[in-house]
């Protein structure tokens, strides 16, 4: 069971959290202008990289914190995790 | 001597030695024979006590099959245990314990275990071989007719259907180190751990500790080596920080060091103690582990390896000394390392007759042969067993030199032990992503690097001796201690054990030839069988499994995928580690769902959520039902009435026209609600909702429309502006935490500039309509000092506070019936007095409470649309809504309203339909075609769609006949067409007409009356 | 022996199996072929075999990095069924099944497609009319379906949870007869060995790394066994479509999540068919061999691991007690993972793509085993035609740029959700 460092509540079970996707995607910067193509890539398009992943996670059992973790998904190692506007990646 | 069964009680039993307790004799049956066994045996210790050996009868071939381990690798005997709601099929006889009243019968076999008729297979062998039903079966009568069969015949033991009437519990724990295995290397980490104060479980898969040693007569020191696992369990028990779970198996390692462990806390009692489950799933959360997970032991494939009477060695001496059960009376021993000299001793100085040694290796050691010459124990270099003889039990067994140098000598013996070396249990490590190696020297995969934080030590990475165990434990308790931060003291010296100098096994896979070399017991799998994969293509490992079934039986493989994997290897003319092996999965032995399940069954399946009102509801002859997790009521019916659907229909009428003629009141405390506050409140709603909130004033409610950012309708509510910064947001029940959730998200992490909190209030407050022409006289009777609830001080879409029966409540003036209305929200605690009141203040006026169903036909006579309209592919276009969408704002999913499909002109719309007979029902879920006659065209199944039916309330006692509400393409363009409904499943027709969808009060005078 | 029957069956029993041959070649990798599909799963050899027996291509070769059948194909819960409400997957799902109805015959291979029937059970009257519109729709599109009600699903399972203890008791339930389950791995081998007898070129152990390019097209396909020339490129590798089409640059709408599967010790015949639960997310059959095959839900994060945590096991198991109690006492045996392309709508890709000669097939979420002959069908005809065949034109990538998407559970671009 994976364990995920809550920045407010220090290290939980995965089953506290829920799981929020992909933190790289990020919503078009003037939501008024933006075209559809970019609504498109931010709705539809992930990277889904094989490998280190930057994701957010929901405290949702807990003090409902948005968590930003970075987790290798192919061994589902967490490797860093903070909050959401953390730059985990420099961090490593 | 009738094929296996000795009549004598305990007529294989040693006078002298064992763990049983032969003061506590128990009875127990197999096959409805009863038997006595001591406390302390197995089923199948005792069976063999017993002179039973036939137990069971083999997967595809029917063979007859004996005990062939003392483990839980055993392969063979497989029993079904217990009766009625217990019931246990396949249970391995070696690891279940004893007890007064046990009852098993072998499975798998007709009409007796003696006497199968299924053997008939084992005739048939030459055409079953691996994979053969690939090959055949599809011609007429086609695969269906021959599958019957087959699945008649598969399988093993029968499954109960009755209830389990025994309970289960999850735990978690969390330690410092966690020792997997109560052997001698587990039980010297654990002493080194434990000593430093660390948080230590030692988890333990049988009933006791001393792993291997239980089995063997080693010393250390002089003294029984089994003293010095009692001097360690004292040890273990005196430290406070140190938790013993024997009966325990870690059965898999999990994600950042969880292990799974399921406790067998009842098995071996006849049944659970009062409040006692039987068995206990563990969430182990370990800084560190240590696996002393030992080895297991394997065989060789020689031609009828399987008849009854051939064991492996390791659990023959397991027999000798932890059950003082003599296996048999004549014995010979073939192996391919030290073991068979150790058995082969220990079998004769328990008074068996032992034949001969066969040591497949070209010389064997000269101390062990030393012994065995002084115990006259005839030993054979390099030869081994090339053929067993005897069907239902072992009666002889051939032995060639492997030379060829001399023909197959007959040995008559009645027990043939063989050890083809051990394969450390790498299980857990390889669960947890760790490698593994190939070791030549030990013929064996050894665990390789960790992933991650543990270590694996004694026999399960191959160092066997008692000594290295002993000093690898000890080590690495220390080492692990110290790395969670604990100050160990100097490792202790490894006490001398007394054993001779081992000599390297040579690896030995099969011998003879013939189809009845079995590799996997369980599942039939023969040397020839690998041969087949092989000419046939499938070479990898994991084509080989899937192929031949090898390591698929319940056993997993534990004794055969090694073998299985090196014939392959052979085969393929290439070493073992290019081969590879295949995966090990969790569980590493079987664990009933019962456990994983823990207290999750029954009505604890998930938690049930009742409304503060709940219990007023229960005492005025509510029916509840399930609204998501909640129960809510669906209509009310007086007492005298009978429950049934007469008395429902009745029931929904009556409420539905309290209602609409007089005045109702009805429970919706599960609508979500949210406490939203901060001076960005109003900038947060105007994003999230389609429709404009910047100029909600305070005091009043609108009804806003949430999209998803793909542009689709996602919830919809009314939201009421309380105070300058302060909103209170209403959801639908169905996503009331997921609203929530998305609130949080947008504050969080993508407008983390808002100022604004946001706060389920859900269940602080009890929420209650009161609806119907006489509401506002109810109203103004109830609340307290005379507050103006006129409607010039409370108009439509108001809001203001008061106090009802001394409780200060929140009304709204809102309304999802479509009459004069009032949403009154109470502190949960008190909403009962509030509403009490309320029914008290209504009754002059006929006041009715209504439930679920009457509010679903009063919306649907006025079009209000739930969750069986926006099913998540609805635009608001569809759903009639898109005037709402402000024009003069982006909100959430505003980018996406231009796409081609949201402007297709074919969408179907939500319209009003009504059946044109004026009399027939019109049922949600039907579909809407132009004419169900129509031919229809190529390239199309049936006729053209134009939409479905989506809510149908099949009467409304306001209209005075059935009315549905639908999507139908063109939508409101259509209105007064003919299209028809159609109902295939039930061959139902219905031509129904399209109506507006609000068939009450289109005006909204009633509302806002 | 090359040709499958009874009596080749008994003519090599009689003669110590020694005449079988190989059931598909290991063949050295050609300099270049017309067709090279990437991906040695289910979906790749049958497009494979499809191409060859529909449209006369055979110098077409699957390049694998592993061992045919290791993806998914090898690791799911067998069933088949086509019991979609929208037309854009009914139809598709539907001639599927209908090539699984003759599939052994035609690959000259027991696939063991057996019919016993998809159950799905209701708890709610939502639910019950949810039902409806999806049974009446796959009526109206030639489907076979049955609206049971309570003591209908009773007849037919007369052992699952109909007490007052039910915390969510049945309602009725909606039947495709003609669905059912399949032996998995029994599909990739007969692909392999039907697409190896047409001339399909098998590549195992041939890993891609990477591609030549000519402007918009590919030129060449790189793997571990040398540069292969091509002239056309179908991707079949659902699990790691992101990884490989990152290699083109190319960025998709999918996620990689893990999908436990569980299968119990063997029994004696407990269930006849398929039975999914409808208060949770739980399906189980019974294998010819005995074995419960059940699973649940995906884990719910993005994951390339092909295993899965406890609590995802724990509520497969609490669901499966929910329906059948009676199995409390039922051991699970095995466990595994296998890693799903989830959609961004929870159904397919089988698509043209930005890449001139590249084909893409993928998204396949949870459900892209029943969909193998019917997706390399498709597949096949998209490739030698560069055009979508008639039952995967809604399954184009564009879709989600116009809006046309095919969102069965209406759950939104949330793929953990599909």
């Amino acid at each position: 069971m994976i364990r995920i460092t809550c920045p407010h509540c220090g290290p939980r079970d995965q089953d506290e959290f829920s799981y929020a996707g992909d933190a790289t995607r990020t919503r078009p910067a003037d939501p008024a202008t933006a075209s559809a193509a970019d609504w498109h890539d931010y709705v539809y398009l992930r990277d889904n990289p094989a490998g280190p992943h930057l994701e957010f996670w929901h405290h949702i059992h807990g003090c409902r914190r948005y968590v930003k973790v970075l987790r290798d998904v192919t061994s589902h190692q967490v490797l860093a995790c903070g909050w959401p506007d953390a730059d985990l990646e420099a961090a490593q | 001597m009738i094929f296996g069964r000795i009549k004598d009680v305990n007529a294989c039993r040693l006078p002298t030695g064992g763990e049983i307790d032969r003061r506590r004799a128990l009875s127990f049956s197999f096959d409805g024979r009863s038997y006595t066994g001591y406390a302390g045996d197995t089923l199948a210790s005792a069976l063999l006590a017993n002179g039973v050996t036939l137990v069971g009868r083999s997967f595809k071939y029917h063979r007859p099959r004996g005990i062939f381990s003392a483990g839980p690798e055993e392969p063979n005997a497989l029993v079904e245990l217990r009766r009625d709601g217990r019931q246990e099929p396949n249970t391995r006889a070696t690891m279940a314990e004893l007890f007064h009243g046990l009852e098993a019968t072998s499975q798998n076999r007709w009409p007796s275990l003696a006497l199968d008729a299924m053997e008939l297979n084992d005739l048939a062998g030459r055409f079953l071989v691996a994979g053969f039903y690939y090959k055949t079966f599809m011609g007429f009568p086609g695969w269906h007719f021959y599958e019957k069969r087959i699945r008649a015949a598969a399988g093993m033991g029968k499954a109960t259907t009755e209830l389990d009437p025994d309970t289960y519990e999850r735990q978690s724990a969390h330690c410092d180190v966690l020792v997997v295995g109560g052997g001698p290397s587990g039980l010297a980490a654990a002493l080194t751990a434990g000593r430093s104060g660390a948080r230590v479980i030692l988890v333990e898969e049988t009933d006791g500790l001393g792993g291997r040693l239980r089995s063997e007569r080693e010393t250390l020191g002089g003294v029984p080596a089994m003293r010095w696992v009692a001097q360690a369990r004292a040890e273990l028990e005196s430290l406070p920080e140190v938790r013993i779970l024997t009966r325990t198996t870690a059965f898999g390692y999990y994600d950042d060091n969880m292990i799974g462990a399921v406790e067998r806390v009842a098995d071996h009692l006849p049944v659970p103690p009062p409040h006692v489950p039987r068995q206990r799933l563990w969430h182990i959360r370990a800084g560190r582990v240590v696996l002393a997970t030992g080895a297991i032991e394997r065989h060789i494939a020689f031609p009828h390896n399987d008849r009854p009477g051939v064991m492996l060695a390791g659990a023959v001496r397991t027999y000798l000394h932890r059950f003082a059960v003599r296996p048999g009376r004549r014995a010979v021993v073939v192996a391919n390392n030290d073991d068979g000299y150790r058995t082969a001793l220990d079998l004769r100085a328990a008074g068996v007759e032992v034949i001969k040694v066969a040591d497949t290796r070209p010389a064997g050691p000269s101390a062990w042969r030393e012994r065995c010459a002084a115990a006259g124990i005839e030993v054979t270099d390099h030869a081994a067993v090339t053929r067993v003889h005897g069907r239902l039990a072992v009666i002889g067994c051939d032995i060639a030199p492997l030379d060829g140098s001399a023909r197959p000598v007959f040995e008559p013996c009645d027990l043939l032990a063989v050890s083809g070396g051990w394969s450390p249990a790498v299980h857990l490590h390889t669960h947890a992503l760790g490698k593994i190696d190939w070791d030549d020297g030990l013929a064996a995969f050894v665990p390789g690097a960790a992933r991650q934080a543990h270590v694996s030590v004694g026999a399960a990475r191959g160092a066997y001796s008692l000594s290295a165990c002993l000093a690898d434990g000890f080590k690495a308790g220390a080492e692990m201690a110290q790395a969670m931060g604990f100050t160990t003291g100097a490792v202790p010296d490894t006490p001398a054990s007394d054993e001779p100098d081992q000599r390297p096994i040579q690896a030995f896979w099969a011998v003879g030839s013939g189809k009845k070399r079995f590799v996997d017991l369980q599942d039939d799998v023969t040397a020839d069988d690998i041969a087949l994969a092989h000419r046939e293509g499938f070479v990898s490992v994991e084509h080989l499994k899937r192929y031949t079934t090898l390591g698929m039986g319940t056993d997993q493989g534990k004794t055969s995928n090694i073998i299985g994997h090196a014939l392959m290897a052979e085969a393929r003319g290439e070493p073992i580690p290019q081969v590879g092996t295949t995966r090990f999965r969790p569980p590493y032995t079987p664990v009933a769902l019962g456990a994983f399940a823990g207290g999750d069954r029954g009505r604890h399946h998930t938690p049930e959520r009742r409304s503060a009102l709940h219990d007023w509801h229960a005492a005025n002859g509510a029916t509840f039902v399930e609204a998501g997790h909640w129960l809510r009521p669906q209509y009310y019916l007086a007492p005298e009435e009978p429950a049934g659907k007469q008395s429902m229909d009745v029931a929904i009428t009556r409420e539905v026209q309290a209602v609409r003629n007089a005045v109702g009141l009805v429970d919706v405390s599960t609508l979500g609600k949210i406490d939203i506050q901060g001076p960005d409140a109003g900038e947060l709603l105007n994003r999230l909702y389609a429709n404009g909130f910047k100029t909600l004033a305070v005091g009043k409610a609108r009804y806003g429309l949430m999209l998803r950012e793909d542009g689709i309708v996602y919830d919809d509510g009314t939201t009421s502006r309380l105070g300058e910064h302060h909103y209170l947001m209403t959801t639908t029940t169905a996503h009331a935490g997921d609203v929530m959730a998305l609130i949080e998200w947008y504050l969080q992490v993508v407008w983390p500039e808002l100022d604004v909190h946001a706060c389920s209030v859900t269940e602080q407050w009890a929420a209650m309509a009161l609806a119907g022409p006489k509401a506002r006289d109810v109203l103004a009777a109830v609340v307290d000092d005379g507050a103006d609830v006129s409607d010039a001080a409370l108009p439509f879409m108001g809001v203001i506070e008061a106090r009802i029966a001394g409780v200060p409540v929140r009304i709204f003036r809102i309304s999802f019936s479509g009459e004069l209305s009032y949403e009154i929200n109470a502190p949960a605690d008190w909403g009962t007095r509030v509403w009490e009141a309320l029914a008290a203040a209504g009754q002059p006026h006929g006041l009715r409470p209504y439930g679920t169903e009457a509010m679903a036909i009063l919306r649907i006579e006025k079009g209000h649309v739930t969750h069986a309209e926006l099913d998540g592919r609805v635009t608001l276009d569809d759903a009639g809504m898109g005037r709402m969408a402000s024009s003069k704002k982006w909100f959430v999913g505003s980018g996406m309203l231009d796409k081609p499909a949201f402007t297709d002109p074919a969408r179907p719309k939500l319209v009003g339909l009504v059946p044109v007979d004026g009399k027939t029902r019109i049922p949600a879920g039907a579909i809407l075609v132009a004419d169900p006659e129509v031919p229809v065209p190529p390239g199309q199944l049936g006729p053209e769609k134009l939409g479905h039916v989506s809510s149908s309330a099949y009467l409304s006692p306001t209209v005075g006949h059935p009315i549905a509400l639908g999507f139908v393409s063109g939508g409101p363009t259509r209105r007064g067409e003919t299209v028809w409904a159609l109902f295939p499943l039930r061959k139902q027709e219905i031509e129904v007409r399209i109506a507006d969808p609000v068939f009450v009060d289109p005006e909204g005078g009633r509302l806002r009356g | 022996m090359a040709e499958y029957s009874v009596f080749s069956l008994i003519r090599e029993g009689l003669s110590g199996h020694k005449g079988w041959i190989r059931a598909w070649r290991d063949p050295e990798p050609k300099k270049s072929y017309d067709v090279i599909i990437i991906g040695g799963g289910g979906h790749g050899l049958a497009t494979a075999y499809y191409l060859a027996r529909n449209h006369g291509i055979t110098n077409v070769a699957v390049v694998e990095k592993g061992w045919i059948g290791g993806g998914n194909v090898g690791r799911n819960t067998t069933i088949v069924r086509s019991n979609y409400m929208l037309d854009g997957n009914a139809h598709f799902y539907e001639h599927s099944l209908k090539l699984w109805e003759g599939l052994s015959r035609d690959l000259n291979y027991n696939v063991m497609f057996s019919q016993r029937g998809v159950l799905n059970l209701g708890h709610c009257d939502g639910q019950m009319d949810a039902f409806a519109r999806r049974g009446n729709l796959m009526r109206l599109n030639g489907i076979d379906a049955e609206l049971l009600d309570r003591e209908g699903v009773r007849k037919l399972y007369p052992h699952l949870d109909y007490s007052k203890d039910a915390r969510w008791p049945i309602y009725g339930g909606l039947l495709q007869a003609r669905g059912g389950t399949a032996r998995h791995d029994a599909v990739a081998w007969g692909f392999a060995r039907g697409a190896d007898r047409r001339g399909v070129d098998i590549l195992q152990n041939c890993e891609v790394t990477g591609f030549e390019r000519d402007g918009d097209r590919i030129t060449g396909v790189k793997t571990s066994r040398g540069t292969i020339g091509c002239g056309r490129v179908g991707m079949a590798v659902a699990g790691n479509t992101s990884r490989v089409a990152a290699m083109l640059g190319l960025k998709l709408p999918i996620e990689s999540h893990v999908l436990q599967a569980f299968v119990s010790e063997p029994l004696k015949p407990l269930i006849d068919g398929v039975v999914t639960y409808g208060a949770g997310h739980f399906y189980i059959s019974q294998s010819d061999k005995g074995g419960l095959v059940l699973g649940g839900d995906i884990d719910f994060h993005n994951s390339y691991a092909q295993r899965g945590n406890l609590p995802v096991v724990e509520n497969v198991m609490a669901n499966g007690l929910a329906m059948m109690p009676y199995l409390s006492r039922v051991r699970i045996l095995r466990s595994w993972g296998g890693i799903m392309d989830m959609s961004m709508d929870g159904s397919p890709i089988i698509s043209k793509t930005p890449v001139d000669n590249l084909y893409l097939n993928a998204g396949w979420c949870y459900g892209g085993f029943k969909a193998t002959p019917g997706s390399g069908y498709a597949f096949a005809h998209t490739i030698a035609h560069d055009a979508p065949h008639e039952t995967n034109r809604e399954m184009g990538l564009e879709r989600f740029e116009t809006g046309y998407l095919l969102d069965e559970g209406g759950k939104g671009p949330t793929p953990k959700l599909h």
